[in-house]
């Protein structure tokens, strides 16, 4: 089995259906982008953002195929980043909610 | 022939442990270069949400167009990279060389469009360090907010950088005959290190020149 992942070897054809959908998301983006849709504009930017992270990092990047150590790795490059991102907000978010002296 | 590279090193098994082992390093790799970039993230976070003004005023003197342009010559250049690694294990070796041709010179498009861009903040008087006579609308937040930006962008046109003279040896090795269809490993994790200059450029992209434009444009 694991030398079959090892093996695998994707198409030309196969990335350009990855490039082309990379290419829709980008100009959506961009075009949605100039849209005035309030607060959800940064909702809107960062989940096609991770979408396309997603296509590149799967296809282009062979996950989808790699083996168990291979998506371990990048989970738990993600997963910190996530604890680092969460626990500094967290912090600056809750600042000034106890009235303490100089905060 | 380069048969010398296909030789097992003498700690691994079999030449499949060996590849893996090659391209788990990499991940490694990769997964530190999420934190290095992910630190810098995390501060524009911060100081987005404590200054959504100014950095709404300064993402807009950014050039849209400019920005979305470097995305779509990015994805351009991982695409002909990924056909490159197709190309590598296929034994195709004049379309490797091509693609990765290619992939060099999206890349070499990608900076020149940036250091335009670089260029243009500097004469408005944008460029923190060295020209910057901004005096309209909080300055100072202004100037943090560039000072991430030249930092952030500057990072990655070195890792770009990097990209480019990397891709370079490839190109002239792979001309040379070094890989072969059993033998592509170089070639497959230069790939991966491309690919994620790419994914970095994916959120700079959005947060940078994206997410404050409505201002400006919406209704």
């Amino acid at each position: 089995m694991a030398h079959k992942m090892a093996e695998h070897i994707v198409t030309k054809k196969q990335y350009a259906y990855v490039f082309g959908i990379l290419m829709v998301l980008t100009v959506a983006t961009t075009a949605i982008g100039m849209i005035d849709l309030g607060r959800l504009n940064v909702v809107v930017a960062l989940v096609i953002a991770t979408i396309k992270a997603m296509l590149v990092v799967l296809f282009f990047m062979h996950i989808y195929w790699s083996n168990r150590l291979n998506k371990l790795a990048i989970v738990s490059g993600v997963a910190w980043l996530v604890l680092l991102l969460w626990l500094t907000l967290a912090d600056f978010a809750t600042r000034g909610w106890l009235p303490f002296a100089g905060k | 022939m380069a048969n010398h590279t296909l030789a097992l090193r003498h700690q691994f098994d079999n030449v499949d442990q060996q590849k893996e082992a090659s391209s788990f390093g990499m991940w490694l790799f990769l997964a530190t270069e999420i934190l290095f970039f992910g630190g810098m993230f995390c501060c524009y976070t911060i100081y987005r949400s404590a200054y959504p003004v100014a950095f709404g005023i300064a993402s807009n003197h950014l050039g849209l167009m400019l920005g979305a342009v470097s995305t779509v010559i990015l994805i351009c250049s991982s695409f002909t990279m990924a056909c490159g690694v197709t190309s590598a294990a296929t034994g195709q070796r004049k379309a490797l060389v091509t693609f990765l041709s290619l992939t060099i010179l999206f890349a070499v498009a990608f900076l020149a469009i940036e250091m335009w861009e670089w260029h243009m903040l500097y004469e408005e008087g944008l460029m923190p360090g060295f020209n910057f006579t901004y005096k309209e609308i909080d300055p100072s937040h202004v100037q943090l907010f560039f000072c991430l930006y030249f930092s952030m962008t500057g990072l990655h046109a070195s890792h770009v950088t990097i990209g480019i003279v990397l891709l370079a040896v490839m190109a002239f090795r792979a001309y040379g005959g070094a890989f072969s269809p059993q033998y592509y490993t170089p070639i497959e994790l230069s790939g991966l290190y491309w690919h994620f200059v790419d994914l970095v450029w994916i959120f700079l992209f959005p947060l940078y020149y994206l997410i404050a434009r409505h201002l400006a444009h919406g209704s």
